[in-house]
């Protein structure tokens, strides 16, 4: 057998040192290399190849079919006056920046109640996990239902009249529906985020800090947050890449609407095929990958040095 | 970090969660706490409290679409989420199985989701180990770089390129929907599997090919075996992640009959909007496998979750 690894290879799999040493003179298995193709050829068919493609047709008059004319750089300089997908951005941006904070500052609470000494943790656990495994779409129909039905009925008879109509109808209020129901349904996965964070602190560092006199407000300042900041930045990088991608349940509670008003994104981009504007919305998602990585290298930034995993 | 990759650490943090007995199975993340022994029997009772009233919050939603469910169609017509179904019925469910056309919706779902849990086990199981056993390999470490440039791809920046792809291969149907659930979850696989590999000891490998075993023969009787737990945490995000998608079905498949669940309850925003108990009857019936298959694989959901999160 020609592939026998050294242990010391397998283990770190970063083998700086010895890969001159032992690397040249092994063979690989020609069997790897067939174990690495479905996943190469699957990638490339599905990801590189529509990239490729998408960021070409963003120089072109491509309406998703039939003839087109290469246009240069006309399709980016019109989306800079285009009121609609501006207000897309400001809206995406906008919504993920709430949803972030809300959502983090309620997963947290939870996860520091559940950790405490509470009668039915379990069950509680349960069902404040529940709304994971529930599809985005589904509940965004059933709060539909509850913010134009049953929320203004409830209004009308506390004789609150501000709320006696649909939020959703509103203009102004409707990206309040959606950052709700957003929140409803990935607290869960944010929160067990945080439960492993908070099992990870031992417990006889809050024995000696109440030992010391410190409050359990300080306890949480001094102690435990410090110590789930890694978890903090985790949870804010993956929360708002989810949300920046923001689209099943805003299709479910308004599809955009009122107007244009909570169109994200990714809606405005996929109404490239029905729009008849394939070339211009290739552009579009051109500009808001750019956006993604440059946010995404933002959080690093800022949040490097202060992750403290191994702490 | 890494030391959360351990063979022992999905079993050891699932334990605590078999839902059966509240008193006992809490004890997971409260554990190091309860150590301290001063107030192990004390119970927070403030805390329990909020948290139950909280827990409203998540099933008051889920009681109300089962409310509706049980409505007859001119008691559901008001809209009336509080009152109690008089007299109760099961004739929306009916209604939803036929309208919906249950049964083939519920095979295309099930269909794209089997594709999906399977493929994302074994595609990126084997693209793992060929990458963690050939890291000095220059194909093998790009490999796994490229590979992982998937995370900061957006869907919507692809989505249309991709739509055309999958027409041209008559890929447009359950098949490509499966595959591109597949290949988004591709990096974040790859990555899990490879980080839990490399705590596999090579020692246990070479003594299988001293035996005289190939490397095909050595993954799929050694190497996969092992992989179990990392593989149930990865199957059950993949159906998670696969039955509850609206957005790439929506998008990619053309044919309506095709449909998966999620997708179809858009009937009864257009169509049957009135027809409130239906929906919400076969809301419930998309909803009940996800949900179903997390009381059951709880420990799982709740274990895997964190995993991923710490790598």
């Amino acid at each position: 057998m020609s592939t026998i690894t050294s242990p010391g290879t397998a283990r770190t799999g970063r083998p700086r040192t010895d890969r001159r040493a032992g690397g040249s003179r092994r063979r690989t298995d020609p069997v790897y290399y067939l174990f690495l193709f479905p996943a190469l050829a699957i990638f490339t068919l599905a990801v590189t190849v529509p990239a490729i493609l998408g960021f070409a047709y963003s120089f072109t008059n491509s309406i998703g079919f039939g003839d087109w004319d290469l246009v240069g750089l006309r399709n980016y300089v019109s989306m800079v006056k285009d009121q609609g997908i501006l207000s897309a951005y400001v809206f995406t941006i906008g919504f993920s920046l709430v949803t972030v904070i809300v959502v983090n500052a309620i997963a947290f609470l939870l996860a520091l109640g559940l950790t405490a000494r509470i009668r039915f943790a379990a069950a509680l656990r349960t069902v404040f996990v529940l709304p994971m495994v529930i599809s985005g779409i589904i509940i965004a129909f059933v709060f539909k239902f509850l913010f134009s039905n049953t929320l203004p009925a409830i209004a009308q008879s506390l004789g609150i009249a501000s709320l006696s109509s649909s939020i959703l109808a509103d203009e102004n209020l409707a990206w309040i529906a959606i950052v709700i129901v957003t929140a409803w349904s990935t607290i869960p996965s944010t929160m067990l985020i945080y439960l492993a964070g908070l099992v990870t602190i031992p417990g006889d560092v809050y024995e000696a800090a109440s030992l010391d006199g410190a409050s359990g407000f300080q306890q949480l300042r001094r102690i435990t947050l410090p110590l789930v900041s890694g978890y903090i930045v985790i949870n804010t990088i993956l929360g708002f890449k989810n949300y920046l991608n923001a689209y099943d349940i805003i299709v479910g509670l308004t599809d955009g609407g009122p107007g244009t008003a909570t169109r994200s994104v990714a809606m405005s981009i996929f109404k490239g095929f029905s729009g008849g504007d394939y070339g211009y919305q290739m552009a579009n998602a051109a500009v808001f990958f750019l956006i993604s990585i440059i946010i995404a290298v933002i959080q690093l930034r800022i949040t490097r040095g202060r992750a403290s995993f191994g702490a | 970090m890494s030391t959360t990759a351990t063979p022992t650490t999905p079993a050891a943090a699932g334990t605590p969660s078999s839902s059966t007995s509240p008193g006992t199975t809490g004890r997971g993340p409260r554990s190091p706490r309860r150590r301290t022994g001063r107030a192990a029997v004390r119970t927070n009772w403030p805390v329990t409290i909020v948290l139950l009233v909280c827990s409203l919050s998540v099933l008051v939603p889920l009681l109300i679409s089962i409310n509706m469910a049980l409505k007859t169609s001119g008691q559901a017509v008001d809209g009336q989420a509080f009152s109690l179904p008089a007299p109760l019925t099961l004739e929306s469910f009916t209604e939803a199985w036929e309208l919906t056309n249950f049964p083939r919706a519920l095979a295309m779902s099930a269909f794209i989701t089997a594709v999906s849990v399977a493929g994302e086990i074994v595609i990126s199981a084997l693209a793992a180990y060929a990458i963690v056993r050939n890291w000095e390999r220059r194909l093998f470490r790009w490999s796994f770089f490229y590979l992982l440039a998937a995370m900061f791809i957006p869907f919507p920046v692809v989505a249309l390129p991709q739509v055309q792809l999958t027409g041209i291969l008559h890929l447009d149907n359950p098949l490509g929907v499966a595959i591109l659930h597949i290949v988004f979850s591709l990096a974040f696989n790859t990555m899990l599997f490879s980080a839990f590999m490399r705590s596999i000891p090579v020692e246990l490998e070479e003594s299988m090919r001293i035996d005289g075993a190939s490397t095909w023969q050595t993954f799929w009787r050694l190497i996969f075996p092992l992989l179990a737990p990392m593989a149930a945490t990865v199957g059950i995000f993949a159906f998670l992640g696969s039955w509850n998608d609206y957005m790439m079905p929506s998008l990619i498949t053309s044919n309506p009959e095709l449909q998966t669940l999620p997708v179809l309850q858009q009937m009864f925003q257009t169509q049957f909007s009135n027809s409130y108990n239906v929906a919400f009857a076969s809301y419930l019936m998309a909803m009940a496998p996800a949900i179903i298959v997390y009381l059951f694989t709880q420990r799982w959901v709740i274990s895997g979750l964190t995993q991923g999160a710490v790598k």
